[in-house]
């Protein structure tokens, strides 16, 4: 186990940004292990196995929607563009592409991490002065 | 999409707005002392106004007979901001590549937000329903004296006092300007540094912390102290003519001591 989830040197990052990589790399997870399971089930023969395996299914689901709500509550242009796109009927991809442009036209001068305008300063429990 | 900071509408470029972005980060985080020491929630977006306190108050009378009401205790949250404005020909020259922008206006009002937010949690803000760490704490009455020679012995007692309570560590002592200016320059008898010593008695860090009155000791362990953020710290456009453009520096936040224990002040 190592520290993956970090693209750049983790000390330059600040702390918010540690936590919103550390949910990316949890949701990663979720995902393979739904993949995994999915997998599994399809190949089960016994019913008590399978019958098992789909209540882990579950948990995952679960963790899966929960890493991805608290990731969307952070970035608000991923949840405008995810608003876009989830659960609707229709043509997945056009939404998408109609979600991204909404999104992506006027940015009101935001070049902010998470879209909010904030500097993403946060918590600076652990720096030192 | 525009939110209520109207950054989209400052007349000035993305170059200019990460300069000062980049420069108000680089001073807040400097000066933001409390947020090194206590808990921070966040943030919850500007449109979020109140701390749950998970407390009742009793409801004097009911609006028809055969019901009885209790109503919930909250902690609004504050909005605090500095105004500052910037020459637009420094602007230019931003965007031209100068490395000595004049920010000075900028600097300020960091400086003087990172203050307030210093000041509510370490002292409390009455009319904003900030009750502040110091003046919470039961440990009242320890004095850190003129003399940074003598600051060990007080800094000592504050952690036992801690320790004699229950209130695990590490512990972090925050100081105010003067307090760790003196600390910083004094050497005591064989040439050790202060700092060093006062970082032995604590088992943690020293904290400078503009401000703040004197020195409080903080517990490190966490759940003490909540400072809950709803917009965090953020730039936001007020106004322009021909020769500069204002701006401010606003954040809302609340803050509220959990465990009026975990702390010692001590008093210049």
């Amino acid at each position: 186990m190592g520290f993956d989830q970090y693209h750049e040197p983790p000390e330059e990052l600040p702390p918010a940004t540690r936590t919103f990589a550390r949910l990316c790399a949890s949701l990663t997870e979720e995902a393979e292990a739904i993949g995994w399971y999915e997998q599994r089930l399809a190949v089960e023969t016994d019913p008590e196995a399978a019958a098992v395996m789909r209540d882990a299914i579950g948990e995952e689901y679960k963790h899966f929607s929960m890493d991805l709500e608290f990731l969307l509550r952070r970035s608000p242009t991923w949840r405008e563009i995810a608003q876009g796109v989830l659960f609707k009927t229709g043509d997945i991809v056009e939404h998408g592409e109609e979600a991204e442009a909404e999104a992506g036209g006027e940015n009101g001068g935001d070049y902010s991490e998470d879209g909010s305008g904030s500097l993403g300063i946060g918590s600076l429990r652990g720096a030192t002065r | 999409m525009s939110n209520h900071l109207l950054r989209s509408h400052a007349p000035i470029s993305d170059h200019n707005w990460q300069t000062l972005d980049d420069e108000a980060r680089d001073r807040l985080g400097v000066a933001l002392a409390a947020r090194k020491m206590v808990d921070f929630s966040g943030p919850h977006g500007w449109s979020h106004s109140a701390t749950n306190l998970g407390r009742i108050d009793a409801v004097g009378s009911a609006p028809c007979k055969g019901v009885t009401a209790l109503q919930r205790r909250v902690l609004a949250l504050v909005e605090v901001r500095a105004d500052f404005a910037i020459s637009r020909s420094e602007l230019r020259d931003d965007d031209r590549g100068a490395a000595d922008t004049d920010l000075e206006s900028l600097d300020t009002a960091a400086h003087q937000i990172a203050v307030a937010e210093n000041r509510a949690v370490f002292h409390g803000w009455p009319e904003a329903s900030v009750t502040g760490i110091a003046e919470a704490s039961p440990h009242q009455g320890l004095q850190l004296g003129n003399e940074p020679g003598g600051y060990p012995r007080p800094v000592a007692s504050a952690v036992e006092l801690l320790l004699r309570s229950g209130v695990a560590g590490p512990y972090a002592l925050a100081l105010g300007n003067e307090q760790y200016k003196r600390v910083v320059e004094t050497a005591e008898n064989g040439g050790y540094p202060l700092l060093e010593h006062l970082r032995k008695i604590v088992q943690g860090d020293l904290i400078w912390a503009p401000g703040v009155d004197g020195a409080v000791v903080v517990s490190m362990r966490g759940g003490d102290f909540l400072f809950e953020s709803g917009q965090d710290l953020s730039i936001g456009y007020l106004d322009h003519d021909a020769d500069v453009v204002r701006f401010y520096l606003e954040q809302s936040f609340s803050f509220h001591v959990a465990t009026p224990e975990a702390a010692v002040p001590l008093k210049a």
